[in-house]
């Protein structure tokens, strides 16, 4: 079947989609965009999570077919693009500068999540952090730096760092 | 045939730019932008354009001999390019990390659920997976081996009929055919000290089966290459272990077989042995076509090795002011189905067996056995973690019985510089073992009922988030307990016993576009701990630059050894500085004849010029390197850490480690004591890392190892029943801590150096996963009274009405 959706702002469509298949498949390995990754396919990790019309979702657990004519943010749809050059959003600059990355597998299902969190509440307690990335799992960092990218994020957000 | 589109030019591009830092620094991390744009290539993102997907059909029993394998239905299905089994292997049929045991598909007989039966590769990955399904194999299912008992019985099916590895060549030194290697510790004499000890403790300690958890599944990507070798791009520990036990396999010549590291999502041990690479290049040489294998998490769970459950009887006496006489342990370790790293673990276990403390008389015997249970090998603390669960409780215990203070029983009895361990071996390095103890216990412990708060108006409320049950409202503080609790331990660094350990670097000075860059070339696996970080710092400080490149990790230069036993910056990073002197020594000779200098004495590389001591500048490295690679300086040098010697086979005795690491915790716990919940509230940790090469990196090894030591404290178990069979294997039952589970984690750094190691470092990884694991559960201990003799300490183990089922005779046998 043919899959048409719009992806971080662009009109996009997949071609001989098998019924099966779902959205991160399709995301990986029909449209080039891998950000979103694969951790565990069964919707535990977290991993691949994506806003599908504004809501954060497991892609995974979405059916391609259940895309169809939806708006998908992605990981890559973060950073914004200026010429040749990449400016990351406030969330990515704050993981990379707080060491919340590691061997990143989780990074990008993270970053959707906190940047969800902090456009619905721009100035977090630490219980809220982790009540909203509790759907995210890490094995690396055992989550201290990323709650302090989180913190860093919304500091540099309001403007109080 | 396509070019793969350089694959692993987005994993490891690291101009890392001015910004630097050199060692000392919390430099930021090379791959840090590309992780979060989500373009770093791990070895699931890879593709090309007309790959094929492959697939393994796996074994559904433990145990059965393989009658046949009909693949007919399966070549039938439209897509399918590719069957293979035992049949179509082309030359060696067998791999090992240590002994050759285990087999690239199984021929005659399956010795644990999940092994790999065949292999298809189809145009998509759901062909493959329906076709591997039709695929017809008859078992006649064989008796299960799976523990201690069923192993050794006399009349025990012998799993391994025909080996013939080192441990039985010779003598004997197994006490059957069943148990894959054993290594006893004999010091003074522990019958002895038994008749003088004044108090002796004893219990029974069980350690469930933990699994690495990486989140990168297992994959990778097999390119045929023109002249008949194989390109393959592969998440893995070591580059070229792999390649040792690929090339025999594939019946090709070394040269043929290239491995280029592609994105690495996490490790922890479970990437030392092989899972895809043999099965990604048969599918790929057979068909012609390029072959990508990922691995889905269930299929992980069968997919690699995990930790070594163990059962651990101890008894240790003491005199009456808390003076250890004398341990007794024995550590049995199930390795499953084939060997893995079984030896190595079995001698970890038996050298660190008594912890961090000094034991005069001491009779220590581990053993590790073959079962039809999934293979075990290496994960984070190898074999030290499961010792320090019980020495830590036996610590404890004895404390109480002697009603002394748990930290100070500790401190009392703990190693130093100069005491010897158990082998014999002196610790001739810092060893602040009662310093970390007093670390974590002066720090200022958390607040009480941290879900109360007062409200504006002082009415009380609460935040039921940071109750034990959390946001599913399952109490309100009844019946909740605070608990503390404490523990050491001791890793080592380095493979041990012998071993020939080492890594190679190569690294090239030239000046490019009137700017000196260093580039450094290893095969050192970056698997997220930030070693491409810590080469370009050890670059920039040795050689004065601040361009550094980084190039891809691959089988075109020597190894770099494993990324395992917390060794990489020692040893990678020892050998990046070491080649880096040698380059610099070069160039500063060079200078020297330039500038018409009998020779470089005190001559220096700093901000891209040659130096002199005082810091005038004498001359810029374009002027005695010349632009472009003419003038490179380049060198390839390999890097040992001083030898170690085997221990030896009745006794233990030897120099067996290169490096000891020590880290203590201190674990706060709230159970809910009529629910059998618990919530760690903290868990601090003060460690000596010798030197801090990047210090944030070293925060994210304690915290990332004390968070997996918490999770195998209360949550982590692969449950295997007796059949052999894995009841747990996806993330919806298999529970590794969530950012809920996971509490503060003060960290207190010593850095102590260790003068034989490079810049005085000392491996960081894994020591905090030993101690965390006890910690918790001695703190689940205090505060809820019970023994809780296994780990992980479940909610049935808190509120069970019978607390004698779990006291020193260790926990209930455990049941399906």
């Amino acid at each position: 079947m043919r899959v048409n959706l719009t992806v971080n702002g662009r009109p996009r469509t997949a071609d001989d989609v098998w019924e099966g298949e779902s959205l991160l498949f399709v995301l990986r390995e029909r449209l080039g965009l891998p950000g979103s990754k694969n951790a565990c396919e069964q919707g535990e990790c977290g991993s691949c999570t994506v806003r599908l019309d504004g809501d954060l979702v497991c892609a995974c657990l979405v059916a391609a077919g259940q895309a169809e004519g939806r708006e998908v943010e992605t990981v890559e749809g973060l950073a914004a693009r200026e010429g040749g050059e990449t400016r990351l959003g406030p969330v990515q600059q704050a993981f990379v500068d707080a060491g919340a990355v590691q061997c990143g597998f989780c990074t990008p299902g993270l970053l959707m999540a906190a940047d969800d969190l902090l456009a619905r509440n721009p100035h977090p307690a630490d219980a809220d952090i982790r009540e909203a990335l509790s759907g995210n799992l890490c094995r690396c960092t055992g989550y201290e730096a990323i709650l302090d990218a989180v913190r860093l994020a919304a500091a540099r957000t309001s403007g109080t760092a | 045939m396509g070019v793969v589109p350089a694959p692993t030019g987005l994993t490891q591009r690291a101009g890392t730019g001015p910004a630097g830092g050199r060692v000392g620094d919390s430099a930021p991390r090379p791959d840090g932008t590309l992780k979060v744009t989500g373009e770093f290539a791990y070895s699931s993102d890879l593709w090309h354009e007309d790959m094929l997907w492959g697939h393994t059909l796996r074994s559904p029993h433990a145990h059965a001999r393989l009658l046949g394998i009909d693949v007919s239905a399966a070549l039938a299905v439209p897509g399918v390019r590719c069957v293979l089994t035992h049949e179509d292997l082309p030359a060696a049929t067998h791999y090992g990390l240590e002994i050759q045991d285990q087999p690239v598909l199984a021929r005659d007989v399956v010795r644990y659920e999940g092994e790999p039966v065949a292999l298809v590769a189809a145009d998509h990955p759901e062909t493959a997976r329906r076709a591997a399904a039709l695929i017809e194999v008859r078992y006649e299912e064989l008796p299960v081996v799976h523990d201690e008992a069923t192993a050794t019985a006399p009349d025990a099916p012998v799993l391994h009929p025909d080996r013939a590895d080192r441990v039985l060549v010779g003598d004997l030194h197994v006490p059957h055919p069943n148990v894959v290697h054993r290594q006893p510790v004999l010091t003074g004499d522990p019958e002895a000290a038994a008749a003088r000890a004044e108090v002796v403790v004893s219990g029974t300690y069980e350690v469930g089966m933990q699994d690495q958890a990486f989140l990168g599944p297992e994959s990778g990507l097999a390119v045929p290459a023109e002249d008949g070798g194989v390109d393959l791009y592969i998440a893995t520990q070591w580059l070229h272990v792999d390649h040792r036990q690929l090339a025999p396999v594939l019946g090709l010549p070394p040269e043929k077989v290239r491995l280029t590291l592609a994105g690495v999502g996490g490790a922890f041990g479970a990437r030392e042995d092989l899972s895809m690479q043999a099965h990604a290049c048969l599918l790929a040489l057979r068909t012609g076509r390029p072959v990508k294998i990922v691995y889905n998490r269930h299929e992980s769970f069968f997919g690699h090795v995990h930790r070594h459950p163990a059962r651990l009887a101890y008894e240790h006496g003491a005199t009456r002011e808390g003076r250890l006489l004398y341990v007794r342990a024995r550590i049995v370790l199930d390795g499953g189905a084939y060997a893995s790293s079984s030896p190595a673990v079995v001698g970890n276990a038996a050298s660190l067996a008594l912890g961090p403390y000094e034991v005069p008389n001491a009779h220590v015997e581990a053993l590790a056995l073959y079962t039809n249970n999934p293979p075990c090998g290496a994960m984070r603390g190898f074999g030290a973690v499961q010792a320090c669960f019980a020495y830590e409780a036996q610590m404890d215990r004895l404390a109480a019985a002697l009603d002394m203070d748990p930290v100070e029983l500790r401190q009392l009895n703990a190693v130093s510089q100069g005491s010897s361990m158990p082998t014999g071996q002196v610790i001739d390095a810092p060893a602040p073992v009662a310093e970390l103890l007093r670390r974590v216990k002066e720090r200022p412990l958390p607040p009480e009922r941290p879900w109360e708060s007062a409200g504006p108006s002082g009415e009380r409320s609460t935040d039921i988030r940071a109750l034990p049950g959390g946001l599913s409202n399952s109490g309100h503080g009844e019946g909740v307990v605070r608990g503390v609790g404490y523990a050491v331990g001791i890793k080592n660094v380095g493979f041990s016993e012998g071993f020939d350990d080492y890594s190679t670097a190569r690294v090239r000075l030239e000046v490019s576009g009137g700017e000196p860059v260093a580039t450094v070339h290893t095969a050192m696996a970056e698997v997220g701990q930030g070693g491409v970080t810590v080469h370009a710092q050890i670059a920039r400080t040795e050689l004065g630059v601040t361009q550094v490149v980084i190039l891809p990790a691959d089988t075109r230069v020597g190894s770099a050894g494993s990324t395992s036993a917390s060794r990489q910056t020692y040893m990678t990073g020892g050998a990046v500085r070491n080649t880096c002197r040698h380059v610099r020594a070069e160039v500063l000779r060079r200078a020297a004849q330039r500038l018409g200098l009998p020779d470089a004495e005190g001559l220096r590389l700093e901000g891209g010029k040659v130096v002199t001591r005082d810091g005038e500048a004498l001359a810029a490295l374009a002027d005695v390197l010349g632009e472009g690679p003419g003038g490179a300086v380049e060198l390839e040098l390999e890097f040992r850490h001083r030898p170690t010697q085997p221990f030896d086979r009745e006794t233990g005795q030897g120099f067996g480690h290169v490096q000891y690491s020590f880290c203590a915790h201190r674990a706060v716990v709230d159970v809910d004591t009529e629910l059998g919940l618990v919530r760690v509230v903290e868990l601090a940790a003060a460690q000596d890392v010798g030197r801090a090469i990047n210090p944030r990196a070293v925060l994210g090894q304690i915290h990332g190892g004390s968070a997996q030591g918490l999770g195998l404290a209360v949550l982590e178990e692969i449950v295997v029943g007796p059949d052999g069979r894995i009841r747990n294997p996806s993330f919806t039952d298999y529970l590794i801590p969530t950012i809920l589970d996971t509490p503060s984690m003060p960290v207190d750094v010593l850095e102590l150096a260790d003068d034989h190691a490079p810049y005085g470092l000392r491996g960081v990884g894994e020591a905090p996963t030993l101690s965390s694991t006890p910690a918790v559960v001695a703190a689940i201990r205090q505060a809820t009274g019970r023994a809780l003799a296994r780990v992980p300490v479940r909610p049935e183990h808190l509120i069970d009405e019978d607390p004698a089922a779990l006291g020193p005779a260790g926990g209930p046998e455990r049941e399906g």
